[in-house]
């Protein structure tokens, strides 16, 4: 559906409100537009567009919760699911970890989530992208498969306690990976951006193309302990592990890697190296995400770690109120603070290692390490003296995030990245870790 | 998933004739805007989930989605769009868009798309053969029932239990240019826990899953049934679970695990129960076999295969030992992956992958079977709903059963320095599926025919093709059990399907096991 301006969310929104006769009530209201094109084998395989929106009704009359859902918005439709709800809720059992709706809060101003040119993109518009990329493959003689996806949408929230919330948004999510004719290489590229004039797919492309010429005729060596330098689309798929498991409930339950015996944890505490910084802010113009959370706190820059240290976890306002202290709700975009050094001069200042492109099918081995497993892809390469000798064949590994930030060894410079395994984005700069543990070999290309 | 609905708020079925109407719709828009081809999917997608913590009912949550996908050739190019508004000007209109996709595109499109005949089915119907429809069943028999897993998880000494069911009804109506208007009704199931054992003093923690499979049935896969049931040394099942008994279980075994002698690295023969086995056979079977993926459809995320056209050219590959025998089905009652017809309105049947160890077939769809010189698809076609394109996606995939009466006590006891693992957990393999790594939910050690103990902190890792070849025996068909996935993901935007996997107790012989311990 169409984006709606705040004035019509907040009309909409009222309205449905004022046919609530719950203890509370909390609507929200949220649609997105979007399309894509995949290709393969150097052509379209598929392509498509969607759009779609609901509305969400939740009533509440004590600690019992009815939500109802609807994408029909009449007066009439509107008013009928308002009760429906209010229906449910009387017959919902208890829910003991349930919190009242939140009053009004005050939200920092939007930042730049919504690009206008990125919602206007046509059909015309993504071929021709598509076209780049596909030019770059032709002309190298590779065959490429990719995909391009643009969305806009826009979300918005109100209760019965005067809380409103509204954001817009805007995505263009491209990767491509090109293989050589023989399939003896591979290389891959992947951005995403707010702002479609940021995202060259001539220029990406080029990159995946060549690491694929790069990677070909690829040598086996050794697995065995090795300094790596994960470049931010390969660091981000373990780090987002990590970040992603800073949960003061599991911490104080003792089921997470931040659990200590007898019921303590490792908040307050070292748990990487001391040039770590890990945080999040919605204002970033690189990484701009919505100042609210889907349950209408507010969203402020937050350090999670810092100078390795363990400084905010994730608190529900649940577990909050049971812990006594102030709820944090877990961001919608993380940065990491990088050094000034470019993925060349991290390359050059290695005397041995390997350079990695992409990681990929991670999967938790053991919960209280962290421990992870999951392969290199797409370019893997040794270094030696500086420079990039000849392209190895891809190795599994099993490491910890928190064990390989504990080896960091230099950051290079932080960029917006993509992870292919979430599709969450984060800034995160290329590292170079130490005794990274690769464990076998993988014939994979 | 759909958006969340109530149970009481869910629409009512939708009439057969006017899906008919509605598709016709679709049909005769795209045609008269130059489609030369054109499908229409009308679904309604219910799934409920039933989300209990520990002594609390966390959420429940009935989703329902409603809506029609429409696909379109025009200019030997592949278009589609798709609506949740349903008058017959947004049909004619998302078709239209369907259509100007397709032409946009075919400027860039290499050959065109070819796809293998289809007959018309005219009306038809199929129905997942359920016996109690676990979205009829009273939300207090459900959260009763997860309340008391948990009840059993806790009483034998768990410090945490999450318990879940899912269940799903797809109600699928396809009709295409070829004449084919078929209404389908499907069920499938899922219920899941996880207890947490911790020791206070060490910190340490141990969880054990559920041994219970999803399946393509109804509410009557958790009514117990002890002829279904495997009694060892720990129970395991058949066609009906008893999440009650499993749970008691799983909390003492936590606790076993967490004193369990840690594992030696080094060469085991393992004996994989199906529990277990249904997963590797999954990622290094399933997922190398489908033809898009060997073709470079899924380079960029799922990745290729190693099981390229010229080994099954050969027809001499020998991708395992002459006791592996590999069917592909779209029909075993009971099933994720049974249905009458695929997503693209191709009747459905069973095949030959690995025929006594030889690689002799793959997995394919409309568009890609002129490839291997078919001329008709194998019906694996899926999309997760209306609102996503469909593609080829895994058939069952299933190890046969040893031809020689074989039990797992009598495979045991021939084995020398082995692992019975039970269970599925950590799963990772690369791209093109050569190597992988697998761990399971209970590991015992067995020395000169002996079980002799829990052991912990169990992977192994093999080469698929080497894997494969170490087979050296099946239980019998009176072990055949079936696993399955609930949520496979694959494709850009990634889409989940639902796919089972049968086999009975194997052995591998000689396979490297880690030590995956480590120190933070």
């Amino acid at each position: 559906m169409a984006i709606l301006t705040e004035d019509e969310c907040k009309a909409i929104l009222k309205k449905a409100l004022s046919y609530s006769k719950a203890d509370e009530c909390e609507i929200s209201i949220n649609g997105s537009d979007s399309a894509n094109i995949r290709y393969a084998r150097n052509s379209v395989s598929t392509s498509g567009s969607l759009s779609s929106s609901s509305m969400a009704i939740s009533s509440a009359f004590g600690k019992k919760l009815g939500i109802v859902t609807l994408n029909e918005y009449t007066d009439e439709a509107i008013q009928s699911a308002v009760k429906r709800s209010e229906e449910l809720a009387k017959l919902a059992p208890e829910n003991p970890e349930y919190m009242p709706f939140l009053g009004p809060q005050n939200y920092a101003p939007p930042a730049k989530t919504f690009v206008p040119a990125t919602a206007a993109i046509t059909p015309a518009q993504r071929t021709t992208m598509v076209e780049q990329s596909l030019n770059v493959a032709k002309e190298g003689k590779l065959t490429a498969a990719g995909f391009l996806q643009n969305s806009s949408g826009f979300s918005a929230m109100m209760n019965s306690h005067g809380l409103f919330a509204y954001n817009t948004s805007t995505n263009v999510n491209f990767s491509v990976t090109l293989r050589t004719a023989d399939s003896q290489g591979s290389g891959y590229s992947t951005k995403d951006y707010n702002n479609v004039s940021k995202l060259d797919t001539l220029a990406f492309t080029k990159i995946a193309a060549q690491k694929a010429s790069g990677s070909a005729n690829a040598k086996a060596i050794e697995p065995g302990k090795y300094t790596v330098i994960l470049e931010p689309a390969a660091g981000i798929v373990l780090l987002e592990q990590l970040y992603g498991g800073l949960d003061a409930r599991s911490a104080d339950e003792g089921r997470s890697f931040l659990s200590k015996p007898g019921g303590k944890t490792k908040l307050g505490e070292k748990l990487v190296d001391e040039r770590i910084n890990i945080y999040s802010d919605p204002a970033n113009p690189e990484l701009p995400t919505s100042s609210w959370s889907g349950d209408g706190q507010p969203l402020t820059k937050m350090s999670w770690i810092e100078k390795g240290v363990v400084k905010n976890l994730n608190y529900s306002r649940f577990w909050a109120q049971k812990k006594g202290v102030k709820p944090i709700p877990y961001p919608n975009g993380i940065i990491m603070d990088g050094g000034t050094q470019t993925l060349e001069e991290l390359i050059k200042g290695t005397e041995k290692g390997i350079l990695v492109t992409r990681l990929w099918y991670i999967r938790p081995v053991d919960p209280q390490t962290l421990l992870y497993t999951g392969l290199t892809r797409d370019g893997t390469f040794y270094i030696e003296n500086g420079q990039i000798k000849f392209p190895i064949k891809n190795f599994r590994f099993n490491e910890s995030p928190v064990i390989m930030l504990n080896n960091l060894d230099a950051l290079g410079k932080a960029e917006r990245t993509v992870s292919g395994e979430s599709g969450q984005s984060a800034l995160i700069p290329p590292m170079r870790i130490k005794e990274f543990t690769f464990s076998s070999l993988s014939d994979a290309i | 998933m759909g958006t969340p609905v109530t149970p009481g708020t869910r629409m009512r079925d939708v009439d057969v004739a006017l899906k008919k109407r509605m598709a016709d719709v679709a049909l005769n828009a795209a045609r008269s805007k130059g489609a030369t081809y054109t499908d229409a999917r009308i679904g309604r997608y219910l799934n409920q989930f039933v989300v209990t913590r520990d002594k609390n009912i966390e959420n429940i949550v009935d989703t329902e989605s409603y809506g029609m996908g429409i696909r379109v050739i025009a200019n030997g190019c592949w278009g589609f769009a798709a609506t949740d508004k349903l008058d017959n000007d947004s049909i004619a209109r998302a078709a239209e868009t369907a259509v100007a996709i397709a032409k946009e595109n075919a400027r860039i499109q290499g050959e065109p798309v070819k796809l293998a005949p289809q007959k018309g089915y005219g009306d038809v119907t199929w129905k997942t053969p359920i016996e109690k429809n676990a979205f009829e069943v009273p939300m207090k028999d459900k959260t009763d029932l997860l309340l008391s897993v948990n009840d059993a998880g806790f009483k034998n000494g768990a410090n945490y239990v999450q318990s879940v069911m899912f269940f799903v009804n797809e109600q699928k109506y396809f009709a295409s240019t070829d004449g084919s208007y078929i209404d389908q009704d499907i069920h499938r199931i899922w219920p899941f826990f996880g207890v947490t054992k911790i020791d206070d003093k060490t910190g340490k923690f141990e969880t054990r899953s559920s041994l219970s499979a999803p399946r393509g049935m109804g509410y009557e896969y958790l009514i117990p049934r002890e002829s279904d049931k495997i009694k060892g040394l720990t129970t395991l099942y058949r066609d009906r679970y008893d999440m009650h008994e499993d749970a008691a279980a799983a909390a003492l075994q936590a606790a076993q695990k967490l004193k369990a002698k840690s594992v030696e690295p080094g060469k085991y023969d393992l004996v994989l129960d199906p529990s277990h086995l249904w997963l590797t056979i999954h990622e290094s079977v399933g997922h190398p076999s489908e033809l898009d993926r060997v073709l470079g459809y899924e380079a960029n995320f799922a990745g290729t295969s190693f099981l390229t056209l010229d080994k099954w050219e050969s027809k001499k590959f020998k991708f395992g030992s002459d006791k592996v025998n590999i069917v592909a089905d779209k029909l075993q009652p009971g099933s994720l992956g049974a249905v009458g017809y695929d997503d693209e309105g191709v009747g459905t049947k069973q095949w030959d992958i690995i025929k006594d160890g030889v690689l002799v077939n793959y997995q394919t769809i409309r568009d890609q079977a002129h490839i291997l010189g078919l001329t008709e698809s194998q019906g694996c076609c899926y999309a997760q709903s209306w609102q996503d394109v469909q593609f080829q996606r895994m058939p069952n995939i299933s190890l046969q059963p040893g031809k020689t009466p074989l039990s797992v006590e009598q495979m045991i006891k021939g084995v020398e320095k082995g692992i019975y693992i039970i269970g599925d957990s950590s799963f990772s393999i690369d791209q093109q599926r050569y190597n992988f790594q697998f761990s399971g939910q209970l590991y015992y050690e067995i020395k000169n025919g002996k079980i002799v103990g829990m052991l912990n902190d169990v992977a192994y890792q093999a080469n698929t093709q080497e894997f494969w070849n170490s087979c050296a025996a099946v239980c019998d068909k009176s072990d055949y059990r079936l696993g399955g996935s609930f949520f496979d993901g694959k494709g850009q935007p990634m889409q989940a399907s639902a796919v089972s996997h049968g086999s009975s107790t194997a052995l591998f012989k000689g396979v490297n096991v880690i030590n995956t311990a480590r120190k933070i």
